[in-house]
């Protein structure tokens, strides 16, 4: 097996992935492919987890080294916790996004791993955050991440519009993993999307063959 | 580096001092015709997989050093705690050693909490030492036990990353036996289908790797207890001994003898009395 990591610009299990973030009307909504893959051409899970849950209305999705951003989401979802519990109340989902951007920008050498972050807070509702390999920290009503999101980002510009309602958010952000899984050899897998609103969290799973389909396929 | 006689307590962790040495070494030795003896890895098949009563952990018995074969009956499965065992591919020493490491931290922490260990902490102590080695550490692992919240199965990889999943194949062999665990793992399946799909998978491994072989060990770690079959299945392939190489003294026949007496002078003599009641 060790054939396969001698290539890669990226030591150990990568999600070379698609992952994107989108705020509707009320909530927000982050999504990404289930590929972890080694050197670019044997898939080492089809189900891995890359929506991580750093607190109770912010997750957080990984893309770049597995091993890196596990680390850095578990020191953060630490510090989240802590700063959570000092304030006595739940924390911003900047305070989130400020904390991974903290870890990446000052371990910028080791580490090789980028995130979005997205959630609903009481100050500011629904938000998305993304923070970039060297740990520059943007603020953006959606975005889209990883390998895969250079083959959406047209489709994303062209349909993305402010205040959707969920239903109409869901069906974006279901297309555009769909389009990008289609097109990258990296990404692929099951469609994960979780919808955060005030009221909670809500997990959906679309299975490969339940994706919609395109004109060639 | 301390002198002999001085006792110098070992810092605690992993001693990477030795490095610089062993690559000054390595080009010693390569500019003239000899070659440093390569660590002995695991070239191996190991897998796992969770069924309805329990964890169902395999390995091969292969452990190679270079194109040699050198150890014919390697244990890979290693102890982590009465409930949880743990599979290793890789370098042997890395893998004996960081299990090692891994179970006396958990014997600990046992006696002092008076709890058994859950799975989900040993994954992430392991992820913990293994990302701070930034790989230098060639581990790969699967980690396989039964708590209080279920049955469960974990991969470790080098660089620190896990994931929790159903069934599991590592090791150069890894990809053999994935074939057949994915052809006929179904979730919940019977004990005794279980250890023999495992038996399959590390048996496709054997067969189609060459950094595999010899005899195949299952693990079944149950709420019950443990069932830890060395050699559940043996190689058909051992060799036969055809007799005893023993040779007693007399075998060889001496032919000449020469005594060559060592001349030795008495420089100096001190007596120190050694207080023995």
């Amino acid at each position: 097996m060790e054939r396969h990591l001698m290539d890669s610009k990226i030591k150990g299990v990568s999600t070379g992935t698609t992952i994107l973030a989108v705020t509707f009307n009320g909530g927000v909504i982050i999504g990404s492919d289930s590929r972890a893959s080694i050197g670019g051409y044997y898939v080492s899970s089809k189900t891995i987890n890359k929506l991580i849950q750093v607190h109770d209305r912010i997750f957080c999705c990984i893309a770049g080294s597995l091993a890196d951003a596990q680390a850095v989401t578990k020191a953060a979802k630490f510090q989240i916790s802590f700063h959570s519990i000092q304030m006595e109340s739940p924390p911003l989902v900047k305070a989130a996004a400020s904390v991974l951007k903290e870890l990446c920008y000052n371990n910028k050498e080791e580490l090789q791993a980028g995130f979005i972050t997205a959630g609903w807070d009481r100050k500011k509702g629904p938000q998305v955050y993304t923070v970039a390999l060297g740990g520059m920290l943007l603020s953006q009503p959606f975005t889209i991440g990883g390998s895969g999101s250079t083959y959406i980002y047209g489709y994303a510009d062209a349909k993305y519009k402010p205040d959707m309602s969920k239903e109409e958010c869901l069906q974006f952000a279901t297309n555009a993993l769909a389009l990008a899984m289609g097109r990258d050899n990296v990404s692929g897998g099951v469609a994960h999307l979780v919808v955060i609103t005030e009221e909670g969290v809500e997990h959906v799973v679309i299975p490969g063959d339940k994706l919609p389909k395109f004109h060639d396929e | 580096m301390a002198l002999s006689n001085v006792l110098q307590i070992p810092t605690s962790g992993f001693n990477f001092e030795n490095v610089a040495r062993n690559v000054a070494l390595e080009s010693l030795l390569e500019g003239g015709h000899t070659k440093t003896p390569k660590p002995m890895k695991t070239g191996t098949t190991i897998a796992g997989l969770v069924c309805k009563e329990g964890v169902v952990l395999g390995a091969d018995t292969r452990a190679t050093s270079g194109e040699v074969v050198a150890d014919k009956m390697c244990a890979k499965i290693h102890y982590i705690s009465p409930n949880i065992y743990c599979c290793g591919a890789g370098t042997a020493a890395d893998t004996e050693k960081t299990t090692d490491l891994l179970s006396s931290n958990l014997t600990i922490f046992s006696m002092n909490s008076g709890r058994n260990p859950r799975v989900v902490m040993a994954v992430n102590i392991l992820q913990d030492m293994l990302f701070r080695y930034q790989g230098q550490i060639g581990a790969s692992l699967i980690l396989g036990g039964v708590d209080c919240n279920g049955n469960h199965l974990y991969t470790v990889g080098p660089y620190g990353s896990i994931d929790n999943v159903p069934y599991l194949a590592m090791g150069s062999g890894d990809l053999a036996a994935l074939g057949i665990l994915e052809d006929r793992f179904k979730p919940n399946m019977e004990m005794e289908e279980a250890k023999e799909l495992v038996r399959d998978a590390i048996h496709s491994g054997i067969m189609s790797d060459l950094g595999s072989g010899n005899n195949i060990d299952i693990c079944v770690i149950t709420k019950q207890g443990v069932d830890y079959i060395r050699a559940y299945q043996e190689s058909e392939y051992k060799d036969k001994r055809q007799k005893r190489y023993r040779y007693g003294p007399g075998t060889t026949s001496i032919l000449t003898e020469k005594i060559v007496p060592l001349d030795l002078e008495v420089v100096q003599e001190t007596v120190q009395r050694m207080d023995t009641a």
